[in-house]
């Protein structure tokens, strides 16, 4: 599915999980049972050696996963595998693709039915080869906005980014934070209606999610607190998270609806 | 400062180069280039920036010649002294620079990576001099085989962060160093160490320390009457050697580029047995630009390895990767040994104690005397009182 269809049926709670975290071999199930849950995108991390944007959680799940045996070549084997109706996207950084092969990254990407990309350390100005690539094989590739990026960039951006617009909700690193802050809220209402717009960095909790969608945000990413409980191996609560996200944000979408007195 | 080689858009080197970086240090990435763009063209701020060289780095440094080793060697050699900047190293001259550039923009609190602890420390002295809270990243091996940096840090106000993730080293404090300014870099300022990175530290750190070859090239003209035959300089991320190399990159001069050799060219999954990424290496992105680097068939980057931590380093400056492809830089290579006998060697011919990163380029003339010509400048970049206790360590082995 692409993604673009997937953004028909807002609010949308996309969900990170790191390929290969705890083995490759539990990944595939992993997906099945997180969209089962109602996740309704799955972004699916390749891990690396040198995870600059990620903080401590996503670190240290990205060297299990190295340690237990993942790498490019499994992870188009588990994604390939991780047969579900959703939407797969790759979320990893840009060294891999570029030592794969940027057409063969994004050829791979199609067979294993991941529909987009998001690479955290490619901003638009240097991604025009992988851009090309993606179009030669129908993948989105999904850039990323932060609070301090200013107007100007922020139209390029959205011009730029296929599928969605990641917006990152806050300055540093990914990991659960305990609080929304106005510069996300500011965020959001900096993009326009028209741009399927998904917030992620920081959100750990079903009420951070609902806030977010209040806020006016499509979608809601989280990460590091998926990750977290895998790492302890709490499938089950991580199920229960999934599926308490989800009905916070779909109630918080009925909430948006204007009130009229 | 005078020098430039980019392309139209400034921010590669052929093919290398760019900004590949987190959206969220886009912006503060875009705001240093502007503050540096304007204020290198700014009389008061190079005044100012020339006053502290000369007055607080004790600039000019010598340019020795070195009768002893020369003799040894059957050719003149001269020696650049920037083991006798301020700090024991050529760092001051980035530090010094960018910490002007800091407070220009207003910032209060400077970050930074090192390795050996050299630009540790020549961070800490600029943070301590001109008023900035300081903290450096430093990773837990090289905490461990540079105690006494990591003390002169302390001693002089800055807080060493250690950096237990990866292999605890010199990439893993970068990566936690552009974490931290992820968070800061409304109040902070990165301070980065070599002429690697995101654009526009490969450019402003090469024209910082550029310093070092200009006055090398007048110095040589002075007492020779002619440019050398060749100039070596050690690599890591490369800082002293585009330092030297970039006021002659138009002469007829042969440059060498001396990498870590390590232990060997071995390798496993997860590690290289050196840092010779210039020579070794493949094209990839590591910290912020596309250069050649360390790296498995998958992207990973590999552990580097040598016994000079400020040369355990997988990756490279850009714009060294380039001057590598046109040829216009010869990358070579000296291991743990050659490097101690160069440190041994220097200290008994001349007196002088060698870092053991520069050991690797006066190890490297020792061993391929004639790559050198009949006139040559070894860039002494760093003293090596740091490395004493290593040296020790690795002779009772």
């Amino acid at each position: 599915m692409r993604l673009s269809e997937a953004f028909q049926a807002k609010p949308l709670l996309i969900v990170y999980i790191c390929a290969g975290d705890p083995s490759p071999a539990a990944t595939p199930d992993l997906v099945k049972r997180l969209a089962r849950a109602g996740a309704d995108i799955i972004e699916l991390g390749l891990p690396h050696s040198d995870p600059v944007a990620d903080g401590p959680t996503i670190q240290a799940a990205a060297q299990r996963a190295i340690a237990a045996g993942m790498n490019t070549d499994v992870y188009f084997l588990v994604a390939s595998e991780a047969d579900v109706d959703i939407p797969k996207v790759f979320m990893g950084y840009y060294n891999m693709i570029f030592a794969r092969g940027l057409d063969k990254f994004a050829a791979d990407c199609a067979r294993s039915g991941i529909s987009g990309m998001i690479v955290p350390d490619l901003p638009p100005e240097e991604a025009g080869p992988l851009h090309e690539a993606c179009l030669r094989h129908g993948v989105d590739l999904v850039f990323l906005a932060a609070p301090n990026t200013p107007p100007a960039r922020l139209e390029m951006i959205q011009k730029e980014t296929s599928g969605f617009l990641y917006l990152v909700a806050r300055a540093g690193v990914t990991g659960a934070r305990s609080d929304i802050l106005q510069d996300t809220r500011d965020l959001i209402a900096r993009v326009p209606d028209g741009v399927p717009k998904a917030v992620g960095f920081g959100i750990s909790t079903p009420e951070q999610a609902a806030e977010v969608i209040r806020a006016g945000a499509d979608a809601v990413i989280v990460g590091s607190a998926c990750v977290d409980l895998i790492a302890r191996g709490e499938i089950e609560r991580l199920e229960q998270l999934v599926r308490e996200m989800k009905a916070a944000i779909k109630a918080a979408k009925k909430s948006k609806a204007p009130i009229v007195c | 400062m005078s020098y430039q080689i980019c392309d139209a858009d400034k921010t590669k080197f052929g093919r290398y180069g760019g900004r590949f970086v987190p959206e969220i240090l886009m912006q503060p990435i875009l705001e240093v280039t502007e503050a540096y763009e304007r204020l290198s063209k700014s009389k008061e701020f190079r005044a100012n920036l020339e006053g502290l060289l000369k007055n607080f780095a004790g600039r000019p440094t010598p340019l020795y010649h070195a009768k002893n080793l020369s003799k040894e060697l059957g050719r003149k050699i001269y020696l650049k002294r920037e083991d006798l900047v301020h700090g024991g190293a050529h760092k001051l001259n980035n530090t010094l620079g960018q910490a002007l550039v800091a407070k220009q923009m207003g910032k209060t609190r400077l970050i930074a990576e090192t390795g050996a602890g050299q630009h540790g420390v020549a961070t800490a002295i600029v943070g301590a001099n001109l008023g900035f809270e300081t903290q450096v990243y430093m990773g837990e091996v090289d905490i461990e085989r540079q105690k006494m940096n990591v003390y002169r840090m302390e001693l002089l106000g800055a807080e060493v962060i250690p950096v237990r993730s990866g292999s605890r080293t010199l990439k893993d404090a970068i990566n936690e160093a552009f974490r931290d300014w992820a968070a800061s870099f409304e109040h902070t300022y990165y301070l980065f160490g070599t002429a690697a990175g995101p654009h526009p530290y490969p450019s402003m750190v090469r024209d910082f320390q550029s310093v070092i070859g200009l006055e090398a090239h007048k110095q040589i003209m002075e007492e020779e009457g002619r440019l050398p035959d060749c100039i070596a300089a050690c690599v890591g991320g490369g800082s002293n050697a585009m330092g030297i190399f970039a006021p002659f990159l138009k002469d007829n001069v042969r440059l060498i580029a001396v990498e870590a050799g390590g232990r060997g060219l071995g390798r496993t999954d997860k590690t290289a047995d050196n840092g010779a990424s210039l020579g070794c290496g493949t094209d990839g992105v590591l910290h912020g630009a596309l250069t050649k680097i360390l790296q498995d068939p998958f992207g990973q980057i590999l552990e580097s390895y040598s016994l000079a931590a400020g040369l355990d380093y997988p990756g490279v400056g850009p714009e060294l990767a380039f001057l590598k492809e046109t040829g216009r830089v010869l990358p070579k290579m000296a291991d743990d040994k050659t490097a101690l006998q160069g440190f041994r060697q220097l200290s008994r011919l001349e007196g002088i104690i060698p870092a053991l990163e520069s050991a690797h380029a006066v190890g490297y003339a020792l061993q391929e005397p004639e790559a050198l010509g009949e006139l040559a400048i070894i860039n002494i970049s760093g003293r090596g009182d740091k490395d004493l206790a290593t040296v020790m360590e690795y002779e009772t082995l």
